[in-house]
């Protein structure tokens, strides 16, 4: 029996029972075919145990939610000793954490960023965001990159994949211009007519497998954002907080955005809290109507303690350091295992610890994750491309674990090579 | 030259004092960031020290010199400025005397230590053994608050020569002066190719805080260079330990002496540094033949003998409670007698205390932190060696003993006698039983041994720092040995450690379509090639089915 305190399960056969039953029977059911029988029990550091004890090692950190490891001791620290002070507070209020971490943030932020507006999960903050480029600018259009990902609340699930908002009725082709990625010219055309409130961009697409910008590509986007008087919002979710060796990713190539969205990782994985931070050119609508977006959860007070203290930890010039050693030796471990399989294992994509592993088959990242997960590594394949391999080591890793953790993974991606060519060969045969 | 124990432990913890602000965390404050982590933070300077260790570890020798070279060289030139700021900072000591420890400390330790080759693997032919060195990985090196840069100089440049990461822990009452000289060097040693980290400092030392980095488990080890409650915790703490005690040093001097030379030598060794150092001599055993030679001698040399009524006010004034007044330490010897309402010339180096014996309930006997020497006589050598015996029962067992004496058969018994580990013979002891003037291996960390409850027992030198593998080969003559000539597994980096991390699709970078293999960087000897042992085998469903899930 497991007995959580609050409440207890027998077994992990009743979990899944009663997921089907109450909770969503297509994703219960979606792990238990794709061979990933896992429900999370036990979680430390960056590890994750599975109800029935098995260790893994978390490189998919849920998009560098778990970026400082999984309950940073800190971090718990820090909300354990806020409690007694702070519960969510009142929205309607200025607040002593709010107005702190919103200090804290601008302090970390490029230059130009100035206001801070909180949201309780990343989607929200990317409506804020949208809501915030239509106040200024008085223009509608959204432009955005096919397979775009930026969360499935009102606004943002439009900018992204048909998938997540046809589905539900919530596409929008009117407003929101899906140009591809990395082509200059698409969105030069998409620009053009100057009806563009903003172009939305995360610095490197999570979902889609983390395709890096083509050099020069944001930064001659943001050059065609000023020429049309559009603005350029960096959605920093997942390559912000220190995750490519810099605070916030955009930074590498000289951008300064007019606004930038945090989330994920900003909370340490304790507490939901997400936030945007945008210009004073942008931030007019927080002076002509202060309640124009309310949020009962937004910049709840718990929240920012967790983010003050995972922002202080970011912060670290140890932390950016300990970043770069982990990049640089995961790097080169995966080049090396790569030259090992190199008709399998054909590309990395990686900007600090930022990475995509690329395999020689449309749903080659799912082999992989499979077969990761069975050498005791955790890793998520792509969802908008699932031949690519979200790998996503947090910032805070020994040496003795990076070595742990290639040596599982080159046997993950052995095996997944031997699968897939098994295979291909019996659906030829 | 390890400190005493008084200055650290009496004062310390007080100096120290702030440890509740680190153990608990405060509510966020408007104006910045949380200030409540130091301990977090220190503990994570460990682990970017253990980064950085691991890709130091694979350095090859003529790197490992360019770093240590520059660094040494920068120490150098800042030795005055630190001499300066190091008495500025702690009130004790001379700037001049400080200037010539910091210059020996820097490129006088390299040049002493540059061609021990502690990085390239030996190869003994004979014996079919090749050796290859191991450094100890991160060094917590505590340095103390009567030689604070002096110490810092040391270690790091130990640390260098052997590969080894340090975070340095100041004393709390020299922190600016040794953090100030931490981050030079370690900015220098960055410069020059030494991985990032390698070299770090804290900058706020509390006692809660040390404690935790001594019993850190990513702590190789610790070299306690500090007062004896200090050393004694890092003995505890569960990880290896260098850890060296105080010192009360006596100074024999028998009727076979040259009286003049020793005169000035004792002289001169005493006002060393106004006395902070723990080799400078405490008690004078001289033998009755030679007291008044020796005496005059002495007072040659600006050294003033009290009267007992002098004696008596200083011993008031110096011992007020029977332990050693703080404000005295670490003082010149006028300024000394001033404040004791003792009259003496204004150019006085050393006041000189005599006493009837050398017991317990005599503070002069004990180790005094000043430029004030006991004076004890005795009829014979061997009445002199149980005086020394007992300076040295008193506080300062396995450290060390000075005789000036032309009689071997004395000398001998005398080392053999007084439980020290190292005696130096004709010459002032603060610098000779350290090494600067004896061919003894100049240090700021002198082990006292078993004797000393120490786990070392000789002058703390870079070798101190490093294990060797011993590849050992059948000794049968029948089975051949390798041969090594020319294989080397150290390397130069190829730029700075670590790499910095840019995009992988940016020219210049490692596109991994190209599935290029190139051996940038260094950081990879701690590294086993990755294989697949020890994991599950593969029992797979079939592959997923077409429709995707959410993956964010």
């Amino acid at each position: 029996m497991h007995d959580y305190d609050v409440f207890t399960v027998e077994s992990k056969a009743e979990v899944l029972d009663k997921s089907r039953e109450f909770w969503n029977p297509g994703k219960t059911d979606f792990w238990s075919e794709t061979g990933v029988d896992l429900v999370i029990d036990r979680r430390e550091s960056y590890f994750i145990w599975d109800m029935s004890g098995i260790r893994l090692i978390d490189v998919h950190l849920n998009g560098g939610t778990y970026n400082l490891g999984h309950r940073n001791p800190e971090v718990v620290e820090a909300i354990t000793t806020g409690m007694r002070s702070f519960d969510i507070g009142n929205h309607h209020f200025p607040s002593s954490a709010r107005a702190a971490l919103a200090e804290a943030l601008i302090a970390t932020a490029p230059p130009g960023l100035a206001k801070v507006v909180y949201g309780s999960g990343g989607g929200e903050a990317i409506d804020i965001a949208i809501k915030t480029a239509r106040y200024s600018t008085k223009r509608r259009k959204i432009v955005s990159i096919i397979k775009a990902y930026h969360g499935h609340t009102g606004l943002a699930v439009a900018t992204g994949d048909d998938r997540f908002s046809k589905l539900f009725l919530s596409d929008r082709p009117e407003e929101f211009i899906h140009v591809p990625f990395n082509d200059i010219d698409a969105m030069a055309a998409a620009l053009a007519p100057g009806d563009a409130a903003a172009v939305i961009m995360e610095t490197i697409p999570a979902t889609y497998g983390f395709p890096l910008p083509e050099p020069g590509y944001l930064e001659a986007v943001k050059q065609m954002c000023e020429q049309h008087g559009t603005l350029y919002i960096a959605d920093e979710v997942q390559t912000g907080l220190m995750r490519t060796g810099e605070m916030w990713a955009i930074t590498k190539h000289g951008i300064t955005p007019d606004i930038l969205v945090t989330g994920k990782g900003l909370s340490g994985g304790m507490y939901p809290i997400a936030a945007v931070l945008v210009s004073e050119q942008c931030a007019g609508w927080l002076t002509e109507d202060g309640f124009a977006h309310i949020s009962s959860f937004g910049g709840a007070e718990l929240g920012c303690v967790a983010a003050l203290k995972t922002l202080e930890i970011c912060s670290r010039p140890q932390t950016r350091l300990m970043c770069h050693y982990i990049a640089d030796v995961i790097g080169r471990g995966l080049r090396e295992i790569q030259a090992a399989y190199p008709d399998w294992f054909v590309g990395i994509r990686q900007n600090g610890v930022v990475m995509g592993l690329e395999f020689a088959h449309p749903e080659g990242a799912k082999y992989v994750m499979r077969q990761l997960y069975h050498a005791g590594v955790w890793a998520i394949f792509s969802t908008l491309d699932p031949s690519v391999l979200q790998y996503k080591p947090g910032l805070l890793m020994t040496p003795e674990l990076c070595e742990e953790l290639l040596e599982r993974t080159e046997a993950g991606i052995g095996r997944a090579a031997v699968e897939a060519k098994g295979n291909r060969s019996r659906s030829r045969a | 030259m390890s400190t005493r124990s008084r200055p650290e432990t009496t004062q310390g913890p007080a100096a120290a004092a702030k440890p509740a602000a680190a153990a608990k965390p405060a509510a966020p404050k408007p104006g910045g960031l949380p200030t409540s982590s130091s301990i977090y933070q220190a503990r994570q300077m460990l682990q970017l020290a253990h980064w950085a260790a691991g890709a130091f570890a694979s350095y090859d020798r003529d790197s490992v010199l360019r770093i240590a070279e520059a660094v040494a060289q920068a120490a150098h030139s800042n030795a005055a400025r630190y001499a300066e700021w190091a008495v500025r900072e702690t009130g004790f000591g001379v700037v001049e005397h400080k200037t010539i420890k910091n210059e020996a400390c820097s490129l006088g330790i390299l040049q002493r230590y540059r061609d021990d080759d502690l990085v390239s693997p030996r190869i003994d032919t004979a014996a079919k053994i090749l050796a290859l060195p191991r450094p100890a990985g991160v060094i917590l090196a505590l340095a103390p608050s009567t030689n604070p840069v002096s110490s810092v100089y040391f270690k790091v440049i130990l640390a260098l020569l052997t590969r080894n990461a340090v975070v340095v822990s100041p004393h709390p009452m020299a922190k600016e002066c040794c953090a100030d000289a931490a981050r030079l060097l370690a900015a220098t040693a960055e410069q020059a190719g030494a991985p990032a980290g390698a070299i770090q400092v804290v900058d706020e030392p509390t006692v809660p805080l040390i404690e935790a980095l001594m019993s850190d488990p990513v702590t190789d080890v610790i070299v306690a260079t500090g007062g004896t409650a200090m050393v004694r915790a890092a003995h505890r703490s569960g990880n290896p330990a260098l850890g060296v005690g105080p010192g009360n040093v006596p100074v024999l001097v028998d009727a076979t002496a040259d009286l003049q030379a020793a005169g000035k030598m004792i002289v001169e060794s005493k006002a060393f540094d106004n006395s902070v150092l723990c080799t400078n001599e405490s008690v004078i055993v001289v033998q009755e033949a030679a007291a008044g030679k020796l005496l005059r001698e002495l007072k040659s040399h600006q050294a003033v003998l009290l009267d007992d009524a002098a004696r008596d006010r200083l011993r008031a004034y110096l011992f007020p409670d029977g332990r050693i007044n703080g404000e005295a330490i670490g003082k010149d010897a006028a300024w000394i007698a001033d404040r004791a309402g003792v009259r003496v010339p204004a150019r006085t180096r050393v006041l000189l205390a005599p006493i009837d014996m050398v017991a317990d309930e005599e503070p002069f006997a004990h180790e005094k932190l000043c430029p004030v020497l006991a004076v004890t006589r005795a009829e014979s050598a061997e009445q002199g060696i149980e005086a020394a015996r007992a300076v040295v029962r008193l506080g300062g067992p396995g450290h060390s003993a000075a005789i000036h004496s032309r009689d071997d058969n004395v000398i001998m018994r005398f080392a053999a006698q007084v439980p020290v580990l190292r005696v130096t013979v004709n010459a002032g002891n603060s610098l000779g039983s350290s090494g600067f003037s004896t061919n003894l291996a100049p240090s700021m960390t002198l082990g006292t041994g078993y004797v000393g409850r120490s786990s070392v027992g000789e002058n703390l030198e870079p070798r101190h720092l490093v294990n060797w593998t011993r590849v050992a080969y059948n000794a049968d003559a029948a089975v051949p040995f390798g041969n090594f000539a020319g294989v080397s597994v150290w390397e130069r980096p190829a730029g700075p450690v670590p790499a910095y991390p840019r995009a992988s699709n940016l020219p210049g970078t490692q596109d991994g379509r190209r599935r290029a293999i190139v051996a940038g960087g260094a950081a990879r000897a701690w590294r086993l090639r990755p294989g697949a042992r020890g994991a599950p085998p593969a029992t797979m469903a079939s592959p997923a089915r077409s429709a995707s899930s959410c993956a964010r």
